[in-house]
């Protein structure tokens, strides 16, 4: 009997430290950022949230009321974050797989090229995307120097931190800082693979795609299905980047939803308004975060693996 | 022992080709940037400010002198390591259990912990910052502990944020480590936490260090929280370095001299980290 | 059992959530008022004024260790970059948590002013500090909404002047600087030329280009917000106003077209370099002088107004820049508090601050001495006659915001080789005001 107590709760006493801290720190803001969504908080109500008059559904309204500006903002801000964050994350799984995948046997320098991969992301975001800034100056940019003044690609120095260049501008800087990240996910995926696998094969005659097709891919499917996930949310997400980029106030091409509602509590003291895009935008991702766990069969594994 | 290099079965010459094009142009991608942050440092800001050149005209080490009078720098750097290796250390540890329950058992309430974990990930950050504000003014009016403008609320916040990706990660990770490893281990007299330590986590060593950096580096460069939840003493790296950029004037050199100052004992632990990343391929082909 | 467990765990966080929002922990209900708990302690956040913030911490120290000597009170001094200022003191007014004095940017007063968060200057608590007459006219407007107490009292002062490089005026024929903006233009045609320009604007800053936007629309007469506080961005005057501004980049081509993506002062450094010859800026002295320019190689004249002989509310060619000096409502030293507003305020620390900040002194006590340098005569002359603050209604800051960023879009599209037209602006503006609308 205690020992069926005991196995059964085995489970739970190793989750609880992990429970107690998200529920604390984690699920009780977000609670509270939701119970914001309904209310009325401008800057007359900030010091003494409680007073904030509710505002029923108005917050929501506002913001999907799609023909009015501040609705058509947002829509257009949300489709600028969904192609920003297909392509960023997408070029980023790339670099990573191609780059694990080719440095997973020894050669000469490996090891100097694995630390070199991996130093943007040891970098603070602050310092590698400052560093971005720097090099996509107009006028003194690496960039331009490179494909105006000395490739003479382009007819005249091109703008990347204003104006529509600078969706490109934040893709590139996105992929920079994220794609180490997936390289070393991917690294440490590979050292799972028995290298019997890769000798069997070879013996087999297999050449070396179909042992990236039918061995490797196919034995990286658990750490992709998560670091897809991962990299989706943290892309989507993501407020250092577009903030360190550009500053308070984004270019509309680049106008990622994190700086909107930045922009929309902070700057402007609408908290109440901010709140609500937030919870729609929670929505949005707990939708796609459970169709990919459907499609890619992970959440039924979690369900009773 | 078996060096693919030097096998009989090496790779055929396209694929070295290939391999070689393609690590050179990411190589390119990565290694540009971090020369302009080198040579940039090394020169002086009325260089920095003006055109474009490849190689500096002017060298000098003046930048990396200036550093430190801009900026408190030294302590910015000792506040971002405490905070950082803590919020790691406790997330990891934290995670690990998490994930091997989640990874091993089956129990009630297990999906509704998975998804309610992972969506906190879906609510954007700045929407947490207030509220959490005012809970670690609350927990510190209530307790007496203060959390707001501390280290200690800091780490708390990090490590917690963290977590659910953490152990997402790590489920992955321990999913992939064959089950009769640790079912071997228990038949062998280990409990299950005995399983876990002497299997599971030597196994999913890559794993353990592959989350433990995720954790460390998101701590070290988090700006938001940071801006808000620190004060002159406790401020980190990721707000400090943004004195260099003052009212006056962007001191380019001295943010790319002070950036690759705290950067380099970062990319050495990665490099030493290294080693475990491949120490698990032993680890990860156990029989 | 296990529905009993996450029954508990949901009971949890709705009573935290309960507890939270409805403010019961956040110790600044409406009824909290300022205390003298400890007043042997303050505590400061100064903005940043100077090159650097440690430069700041240099020049603070000394003087708070007179106030420490002369009433015994510690200060600890704490001077918060700009970059964060504004979200710690959001942070601060809605836990209740925060300095008991603190510097605000002056255009932050209406909003502060109405989140309660600061202690209001009525009559009697102005009379501790010395009194509103100590104060000139001008940034005495920038303290809060007009017909309220004021949320805070008037520290530094600064406008808007036109610095224009003398070598370069001298070359290229010019001998007096503009007084009007056709002058400024025509004169910035003769400057622009192998590869220098007539003027560098921060197009990339929605602040500076709100500012100007402020000052542009005063000239043609209009305003962005009507009496009752409600946005008037897109009238026919303010849409003249800001195409005038854009045009000097888009039409006039007296600004180069990378001066669109400039946001980090690089106008500042352009000018120093001797790459544009002239600049609108505030209290530009320090920064140039720190890019290497001499002081007798630039000049300092008033803004240009759109005709010489403007008058009445059209004679307006600066916003008041500035920062003021308040007092936290949660405060536990009141009474230290005021004595240190006062101290600060005082003639001989205005004189010994200003100084080193290169700033301009709202008290008017401290304006009496000759001006140090030639820039100040001017910047003084301005603050006294023609500088008016920008709108104090609480929605200000989404003004800079919205109206700010729409400039900036549209310095985008002018660099980038787009025609600008009226209707372009009004387009822009016409969007910006309608996110206004709540």
């Amino acid at each position: 009997m205690i020992a069926r107590i005991r196995r059964g709760g085995l489970p739970y006493l190793l989750l609880l430290p992990a429970l107690a801290l998200e529920l604390l720190i984690h699920l009780v803001p977000m609670v509270i950022g939701i119970a914001m969504s309904f209310k009325r908080l401008t800057q007359e109500y900030i010091g003494n949230w409680g007073a904030a008059p509710w505002a029923g559904l108005d917050n929501f309204r506002l913001a999907v009321d799609f023909d009015a500006p501040a609705g058509r903002a947002l829509l257009h801000s949300f489709a600028v974050t969904c192609a920003f964050t297909v392509l960023a994350v997408g070029l980023a799984w790339l670099l990573g797989v191609t780059a694990a995948i080719l440095m997973q046997d020894t050669f000469r320098g490996r090891g100097l090229l694995r630390a070199l991969f991996l130093t943007p992301y040891a970098l603070p975001v602050y310092t590698a995307v400052i560093t971005w800034s720097f090099l996509l100056q107009r006028d003194n940019g690496l960039v331009n120097h490179v494909l105006h003044d000395q490739l003479g690609i382009t007819d005249s120095p091109t703008f990347w931190l204003v104006g529509d260049n600078s969706f490109t501008a934040l893709v590139i800087t996105s992929v920079w800082r994220t794609w180490p990240f997936a390289f070393l996910m991917l690294t440490a995926a590979l050292q799972n693979i028995p290298r019997e696998s890769y000798e069997a094969a070879q013996l087999d005659g297999a050449g070396i795609r179909r042992q990236i097709r039918h061995i490797t891919l196919p034995a990286l499917r658990p750490v992709n299905q998560v670091l897809v996930l991962v990299l989706f949310l943290w892309t989507f997400n993501d407020f250092n980047v577009p903030y360190v980029l550009f500053g308070k106030a984004a270019p509309e091409a680049a106008d990622l939803i994190s700086i909107h509602i930045y922009q929309a509590s902070f700057e402007t003291w609408n908290f109440g308004s901010g709140s609500a895009m937030s919870v729609l935008l929670l929505l949005f991702l707990l939708v796609v975060t459970a169709v990919y766990l459907l499609v890619t069969g992970r959440g039924r594994r979690g369900g009773h693996g | 022992m078996a060096e693919a290099g030097t096998s009989p079965t090496a790779p055929p010459r396209s694929f070295i080709w290939t391999r070689r094009v393609l690590l050179t142009l990411l190589a390119l991608f990565t290694a540009t940037p971090l020369y302009v942050m080198l040579s940039s440092s090394l020169k002086p800001l009325r260089d920095v400010t003006g055109a474009f050149r490849w190689f500096p005209s002017h060298l000098t080490v003046q930048p990396y002198l200036d550093i430190w009078r801009t900026v408190p720098l030294g302590r910015y750097f000792v506040n971002s390591l405490i905070v950082a290796s803590a919020a790691t250390a406790c997330s990891v540890v934290i995670a690990v259990f998490a994930a091997y329950a989640v990874s091993r058992y089956r129990f009630r309430g297990k999906r509704l912990f998975t998804v309610t974990v992972l969506s906190t990930q879906m609510f954007p950050g700045i929407l947490f910052l207030l509220p959490l504000f005012l809970l670690f003014v609350n927990i510190g009016n209530a307790t007496g502990v203060a959390l707001y403008g501390s280290r200690g609320g800091l780490i708390l916040t990090y490590m917690t944020f963290t977590l659910p990706l953490s152990i997402w990660m790590l489920v992955g990770y321990f999913d992939s480590i064959p089950r009769d490893l640790d079912e071997a281990a228990q038949v062998d007299g280990c409990g299950p936490l005995g399983a876990l330590l002497r299997v599971v986590v030597p196994a999913a060593v890559p794993g353990i260090v592959a989350v433990a950096i995720y954790s460390f580096m998101t701590a070290w460069g988090e700006v938001l929280f940071a801006s808000v939840m620190t004060n002159d003493v406790t401020r980190t790296l990721a707000i400090g370095l943004q004195g260099y950029a003052t009212q006056t004037e962007v001191y380019w050199n001295q943010i790319m001299a002070a950036s690759l100052v705290v950067s380099v004992p970062v990319v050495a632990g990665f490099l030493l980290l290294q080693r475990y990343l491949v120490a698990g391929l032993t680890a990860g082909a156990v029989k | 059992m296990r529905r009993f467990r996450m029954a508990a765990a949901a009971a949890l966080t709705t009573a935290l959530t309960a507890a939270l929002a409805t403010g019961c922990g956040g110790g600044n209900a409406p009824g909290d008022t300022a205390g003298n708990g400890n007043p042997k302690e303050l505590t400061y956040w100064a903005t940043n004024q100077g090159s650097s913030v440690e430069a700041d911490k240099k020049v603070l120290a000394p003087e708070l260790k007179k106030f420490e000597r002369r009433t015994g009170i510690k200060v600890h001094l704490e001077v918060v970059p700009w970059a964060t200022l504004l979200d710690r003191i959001l942070a601060a007014a809605s836990s209740g948590q925060g300095p008991d004095v603190l510097n605000i940017g002056n255009t932050w007063s209406a909003s502060l002013q109405k989140s309660g968060a600061l202690l209001p200057f009525d009559g009697k608590t102005f009379a501790e500090v010395g009194g509103k007459e100590r104060f000139a006219s001008a940034p005495l407007a920038a303290t809060g909404a007009r017909g309220k107490d004021p949320a805070a009292v008037p520290l530094y002062s600064l406008t808007y002047a036109l610095y224009y490089n003398k070598a370069m005026f001298r070359e290229a024929g010019i001998e007096q600087p503009p007084t009007t903006w056709a002058e400024l233009v025509a004169d910035g045609k003769k400057l622009t030329r192998g590869g220098k320009y007539g003027l560098a604007v921060e197009g990339g800053n929605p602040v500076e280009n709100a500012h100007h936007a402020f000052v542009f629309g005063k000239q043609h007469g209009a305003d962005f917000f009507d009496a009752a506080g409600k946005p008037t961005f897109d009238r026919p005057a303010n849409v003249a106003a800001v195409k005038q501004y854009v045009d000097l980049l888009a039409n006039d081509r007296i600004a180069a077209p990378g001066n669109a993506e400039y946001a980090q002062n690089q106008s500042v450094r352009d000018f120093a370099t001797g790459k544009a010859g002239m600049l609108l800026w505030q209290a530009a002295r320090t920064s140039l002088l720190a890019h290497g320019m001499k002081p007798d190689e630039y000049g300092v004249a008033p803004v240009p107004f759109r005709s010489a002989d403007a008058s009445g509310r059209r004679n307006v060619n600066s916003m008041v820049a500035g920062i003021n000096i308040g007092v936290f409502k949660n405060t536990d030293n009141l009474d230290g508090a005021l004595k240190f507003v006062k101290f600060m305020t005082s003639t001989d620390e205005q004189n010994v601050l200003t100084t080193k900040y290169g700033s301009l002194s709202p008290v008017l006590a401290a304006q009496k001495h000759a001006p140090r340098t030639p820039d100040e005569a001017v910047l003084r002359e301005v603050l006294a006659k023609s500088a008016e603050p920008l709108p104090q209604v609480p929605d200000e800051a989404q003004f800079e915001t919205l109206v700010g960023g729409a400039m900036k879009e549209l310095f985008a599209d002018a660099a980038a080789g787009k025609k600008i037209t009226t209707a372009d602006v009004r387009a822009r503006l016409t969007a910006a005001q309608q996110q206004m609308q709540k």
